[in-house]
């Protein structure tokens, strides 16, 4: 049988290509990771991600998947056998993709933000953030993990916010941990987990780029 | 026929081309449903309880079940009554057609509806936006009958619905994007769509539409005037 053949095209400090090395790990898939330097793209990530130019890309026997929940759900269907992602049942399932929607869809620009603003408008960003944090706490309530008993499709979505918590944090002076105690109690009992612990960026080097971006781009 | 005996319900303004989508898909796959009329500006206790992280519609109500976001909706419809699929059975086929719904919404619907709420330089912004994503569109659909060749499918659904609205909005908005002359796929696309039996029959009435476009249009301008800018 031919053995299958995994590129990852990412960026070390993406949360989003943290999710895609997250769920190769948990499906124990061998693959290669590619580094990619985001002001000099490789020509194959323009060839094999010529719409959006973006990490992360999944290159699967010579084919393309983009979009990081896109590829989370195409690692979870084809390498079905172990550590199911995401629940079997439709309308868990589409719990499940509700949350990692909301998630897609509320904290980058939240997060930025904390980084990129000062003076009132990053006053504003604080409150907006602690609020997306406070309803995602709220959606856990007392499970282990947002899928329940299992570790699944909405953790792996949200846990790589979590390396980028120290930068937010020093940046915009304030703590999560203060505000949303589970919610922190939560990431904290994913990091136990190898898998994740090893596919997440370190929170000090995270900082580092985020310094580095702030001078590149003038931003105090 | 309807392989669950429990009730579906779909909550809805009436003309909201997410709502159509999660219409369309229930009418693809021969379920029964109750379409409940929703206010949206004035927002029944129902709607609240059901979606209250984002308060909107469409929401499907199966039962004890609610669920909210329209692509989201479509895989649950898909998943649940398993006759007349959507979604492609293939994963690297169903992760192109996730990949492309998103983009549709990324690159199409967002910019519309920029192009729409905004006036002035915020609305030229939308529109060329808008042409950019549109450009993309035709290099997928060109040549096709359907987004998924001759087979009628999900792509069809999520991103039909410009075939039909597209004119009401700039009607509304005052502006043009779609130039046959640049988009002839897209344009014979569109075509196609509403040729198809359950769009054809299942489309709101444009007296409807046009009337509830301009209302909206001057909702969004009195907005606008109120904050005095345009955007």
């Amino acid at each position: 049988m031919a053995k299958d053949e995994v590129v990852l095209l990412d960026a070390y400090v993406s949360m989003f290509g943290m999710r895609v090395r997250l769920a190769l790990a948990e499906k124990g898939v061998e693959y290669e990771y590619r580094e990619e330097d985001l002001a000099n793209k490789s020509p194959l990530l323009l060839q094999m991600n010529p719409v959006h130019k973006k990490i992360p890309v999944l290159i699967h026997n010579g084919k393309p998947v983009c979009e990081s929940l896109v590829i989370v759900q195409y690692i979870d269907e084809v390498w079905k056998d172990k550590s199911p992602l995401l629940p079997s049942e439709p309308y868990q399932r589409a719990q499940a993709r509700f949350w990692a929607d909301y998630i897609d869809k509320k904290i980058y620009d939240a997060g930025r933000k904390l980084w990129t603003t000062k003076g009132e408008e990053l006053e504003s960003s604080k409150k907006a953030f602690i609020e997306i944090m406070k309803v995602l706490e709220g959606e856990l309530g007392d499970k282990s993990y947002f899928g329940g008993e299992n570790f699944g499709f909405v953790d792996v979505a949200l846990i790589p916010f979590y390396s980028w918590f120290d930068a937010y944090e020093t940046c915009a002076n304030f703590s999560v941990e203060e505000h949303c105690p589970k919610l922190i109690a939560w990431a904290k009992r994913c990091m136990e987990r190898e898998t994740v612990s090893k596919s997440l960026a370190d929170p000090k080097k995270i900082y580092d780029f985020v310094l580095l971006m702030k001078k590149k781009f003038g931003i105090e | 026929m309807s392989s669950s005996s429990t009730e579906v319900q779909l909550l809805g303004s009436g003309v909201s081309p997410f709502e159509w989508r999660i219409i369309w898909a229930l009418k693809w796959k021969g379920v029964d449903f109750e379409f409940i009329q929703e206010d949206v500006s004035n927002k029944s206790s129902l709607l609240l309880e059901k979606n209250p992280v984002y308060k909107m519609i469409p929401v499907l109500i199966h039962g004890r079940n609610s669920v909210s976001e329209s692509l989201i909706i479509l895989e649950y419809i898909d998943e649940t009554w398993k006759e007349n699929p959507i979604l492609p059975a293939d994963p690297t086929e169903r992760a192109h057609a996730r990949f492309w719904a998103k983009f549709s919404e990324d690159k199409i619907t967002e910019p519309i509806k920029q192009a729409f709420h905004c006036a002035g330089e915020k609305q030229a912004e939308g529109v060329k936006a808008l042409g950019e994503g549109l450009d993309i569109l035709e290099g997928k659909i060109r040549g096709k009958k359907f987004f998924g060749g001759d087979s009628f499918g999900y792509l069809d659904i999520v991103v039909g619905w410009i075939s039909y609205w597209l004119h009401f909005n700039q009607e509304a908005a005052g502006y043009n994007v779609m130039d046959q002359e640049r988009y002839p796929g897209i344009d014979q696309w569109m075509k196609n769509f509403l040729e198809v039996e359950i769009i054809k029959e299942n489309l709101p009435p444009s007296d409807e539409m046009m009337s509830s476009y301009i209302m909206y249009r001057e909702m969004s301008l009195a907005f606008l005037n109120s904050n005095n800018k345009s955007d």
